[in-house]
């Protein structure tokens, strides 16, 4: 089929004002949007510049908007696009060039709810692992999928408003140290989620939830969050 | 003007062994990780089935076992010392990345769920053990995020988004890096006394393959054009299970969990190839299995490819047939929400890329370039060794980029991950203790020539050829004549397109002249790589007239413990290459004939 490709484009070096380039392409309905990107790249026009590795949705670069919803471009096939196919960089953070956005202030977010394990007592006596039921391993499940690519956050109206908001992302990396039976720092993220910045950013709009690739209940676990905030109960 | 940092160790890459690397460098000494993604995009996090230690925590195991399986599964070529090592690592190993909180799916008991995995087995039954230790389907996704995590809370420096170019050496010691910083394309040498590579493999030298884009082999062809001999190149895994045409990796754990492999017509065909444990046998071994099925007209639809089949009846009926039960003895009876809960991304991925329902319908596969066995030399201290075995000073590496020789011939599921835990420790751990011993060696004069001379031909070819055009070709003839199956015509006529195509890699000339993200200029320069790469994996091949875990030629069907019971050394000094040897370390586990 023949898919026309409107893709963003901002070239620093040389452009003052973004614009859009159109391509026409062969393509065949299993394509990837990632298969349609680097074929432009390597036969049509080698300054397209975009972030990409591991083109099965595990690794979170490529990121973008594609027919105006967040979406990986390795995750997303043409043969649910259609014909015309039109992709710019996610909202809310710096362009840096093309589809590249400066995704720096979104590791910053991320950092801030301390984001790692923490838990100060000693070891089990055999120094095995410290024990955890499969029930209380399935209760943050979900958010350990995470893999950072940005598509929640950068679709979060409140975010686009203001990107001291810590965003969906930073909040299920929360969620997943919280909800962890093993870990003992739920009380300092708390504190860290519940300011300005954090929950009560969230207007509950679902954005992120129909943007994650990897099908995590974002709205859910941040419900789940502020659920938290008003009873201090962990279950 | 170039930037300058200095550091006592320099981690060259930030996947599973460069993050472990980093962490423990960093304990006693100032360190830098430099990767060319965001760590957390790494291609550990591809990683699926598990990661093995012997802990028995379903039935009965032992660090022995684990020993031997590898030694086995190695084809007899791996290095026993670092094996034994290893394996006696890994409980160890896996508990700390459990302390760190990597979430390990459990057990009733609240310990680490283990699951079985290819060519894992209890020595004294010969069946399947339960020793892969995992989260899930992502447990290289764990593995990656729960060591970004701790190296966060532990304020690593990283330099994200920078491409290291080059490696110094001067006098035979390593004494820095050069990167390319992406979003500026400024260079910067970074000053150091140790330098740590752990970079990954070449995988996107092959056509069909599980590898991530990044996987160009970048640490092992920048080491290799600075002198430094590669071990054992003709060494490369496929894995039997890809999605068909497009590569993308379906764990072992599948089988693992139960499932079965058909050909066209409908028959299970491993038992022919592995009477004793069947799907699971070691990877080589299934991989060939799949090509001869095919070639004997039984791959699907006349089409070259086979079934993986998942299906809740079907694994419930192979169960009673090989007489598999539950760990409690129970008998085996799955649905299709308990394949789903075990295998999430593996029902997603058939979903999005072929349409295709693994819990109703079987996955179509072939089998898909995968893992790197050999690699730069080293020591099981992750020391950087000479074609004379004598370390460089300075000069490290770990993970995939890495031959200890931990794989051999063919590496077993799951332990690469454990590789890159293991060995990234101790590599970090050497190259720190290295530098509190050491004095920085003083810098080349001009230490970013060599960079800029390679980006300037880069710039300033003619033009008259195109790097996807030569990028596709390198990858079609290495699949189809450097690949499960191996012939002496095959491979000279692999190494002759290379040459040709390395002839016109002088031709291309980069489109993109600009300083901001050049991915073009990153694009090209990546493919000098694997093609440097793939001529080594090539020549090494040529040489090594015999069949030996992942290298199965058709020419020379047998192994020749005799002749080729030794490590292949390629180097490449004054433009020319040359090949060597070096015996393998045999401690307790005698070569004998491989049967699954």
């Amino acid at each position: 089929m023949n898919v026309t490709l409107k893709v963003f484009r901002y070239n620093p070096d040389v452009d003052k004002k973004w614009h859009y380039d159109t391509f026409n392409i062969e393509a065949q309905p299993t394509d990837r949007v990632l298969d349609l990107l680097e074929y432009v790249k390597g036969y049509l026009d080698g300054t397209l510049t975009f972030r990409r590795s591991c083109a099965h949705g595990v690794c979170g670069s490529d990121a973008m908007r594609i027919n105006g919803k967040n979406s990986l471009a390795c995750k997303t096939l043409v043969r649910d696009l259609g014909e015309k196919i039109t992709v710019d960089p996610i909202l809310g953070l710096p362009v840096k060039k093309d589809l590249i956005v400066d995704m720096e202030p979104f590791f910053d977010n991320y950092k801030k709810v301390l984001p790692w394990f923490i838990n100060d007592s000693p070891l089990p006596a055999d120094g095995k692992e410290r024990l955890q039921s499969p029930e209380q391993r399935e209760r943050f499940d979900d958010s350990t999928k995470c893999i950072l690519c940005a598509c929640c956050t950068t679709s979060c109206p409140s975010f686009w408003a203001s990107d001291d908001y810590l965003g969906p992302a930073a909040l299920v990396a929360a969620h997943r140290f919280i909800f962890d039976s093993r870990d003992e720092a739920a009380a300092e993220r708390i504190e860290i989620i519940a300011e300005t910045h954090g929950l009560a950013r969230c207007h509950t709009a679902f954005n992120c939830t129909m943007a994650c690739p990897r099908d995590i209940q974002v709205t859910k676990a941040i419900g789940e969050l502020k659920m938290l905030t008003i009873t201090g109960k962990l279950e | 003007m170039t930037n300058q940092h200095q550091f006592e160790v320099i981690v060259v890459g930030a996947g599973g062994a460069g993050l472990m690397a980093g962490l423990y460098a960093s304990k006693t000494a100032k360190t830098a990780v430099i990767s060319k993604l965001y760590p957390t995009r790494s291609h550990t996090g591809a990683a699926q089935g598990g990661i093995s230690a012997a802990f028995g925590n379903s039935e009965e195991d032992r660090a022995e076992w684990h020993t031997y399986d590898t030694v086995k599964g190695s084809d007899y070529l791996g290095d026993q010392d670092a094996i034994e090592f290893m394996c006696n690592e890994a409980p160890q190993a896996v508990l700390e990345l459990e302390h760190y909180g990597l979430p390990f799916d459990r057990t009733p008991e609240g310990r680490i769920s283990q699951r079985p995995f290819g060519g894992h087995t209890n020595n004294a039954t010969g069946k399947p053990v339960r020793r892969a230790c995992h989260a899930a389907d992502r447990t290289g996704h764990m593995i990656l995020q729960t060591l970004y995590q701790q190296c966060l809370k532990n304020n690593i420096n990283f330099f994200d988004e920078f491409q290291v170019i080059d490696l110094l050496m001067v006098d035979g010691k390593a004494a820095g890096v050069v990167a390319v910083e992406l979003a500026t394309g400024e260079l910067h040498t970074f000053h150091a006394k140790s330098v740590i590579f752990a970079t990954g493999g070449h995988g996107r030298v092959w056509e069909i393959t599980s590898n991530a884009y990044a996987y160009s082999g970048d640490g092992a062809a920048v080491a290799y054009r600075r002198g430094i001999p590669l071990e054992d190149m003709e060494f490369f895994q496929f894995h039997p299970t890809g999605i068909y045409k497009l590569g993308i990796l379906i764990t072992e754990a599948v089988r693992g969990e139960g499932g079965i492999l058909l050909n066209g017509k409908g028959e299970r065909f491993m038992t022919k190839y592995a009477p004793n444990v069947k799907d699971l046998a070691s990877r080589d071994v299934v991989s060939r299995a799949i090509y001869l099925e095919i070639r004997d007209g039984n791959g699907v639809n006349g089409s070259n490819y086979v079934y993986l089949d998942v299906r809740p009846e079907t694994v419930n009926k192979y169960a009673v047939l090989d007489g598999r039960t539950n760990p409690d003895g129970s008998p085996v009876n799955v649905t299709g929400e308990q394949i789903l809960k075990k295998l999430p991304d593996i029902i997603d991925f058939n979903r999005v890329y072929l349409g295709v329902d693994p819990i109703t319908q079987p996955m179509p596969i072939q089998p898909t370039a995968h893992y790197t066995m050999g690699g730069i030399p080293t020591n099981k201290f992750g020391e950087v060794l000479s074609e004379n075995g004598t370390p460089y000073p300075g000069l490290y590496a770990a993970g995939e980029v890495a031959c200890v020789s931990i794989h051999g011939a063919n590496r077993l599921g799951t332990n690469s991950l454990l590789d890159l835990v293991v060995f990234g420790k101790y590599a970090g751990l050497r190259a720190a203790e290295y530098a509190n011993s050491a004095e920085y060696t003083p810098l080349p004069k001009d230490p970013t020539l060599n960079t800029a001379q390679q980006f300037d031909l880069l710039r300033n070819g003619d033009g008259k050829e195109n790097l996807t055009d030569i990028s596709k070709e390198m990858k079609k003839i290495m699949f189809d004549d450097v690949g499960v199956f191996r012939t002496e015509a095959g491979m000279q006529r692999a190494l002759d397109k290379l040459a040709e195509l390395r002839e016109r890699y002088k031709h291309v000339r980069v489109q993109d002249t600009g300083k901001v993200f050049n991915t073009d200029l990153l694009n090209a320069w990546e493919l000098g790589n694997l093609l440097e790469l793939a001529e080594v994996v090539t020549l090494s091949a040529l040489n090594r007239k015999e069949s030996r875990g992942g290298h199965a030629r058709e020419d020379f069907p047998k192994r020749d413990d005799q002749n080729w019971l030794k490590h292949t050394l390629v180097w490449k000094r004054n433009g020319k290459l040359e090949i060597g040897y070096k015996p393998v370390v045999i401690t307790k586990y005698q070569p004998k004939e491989r049967v699954y």
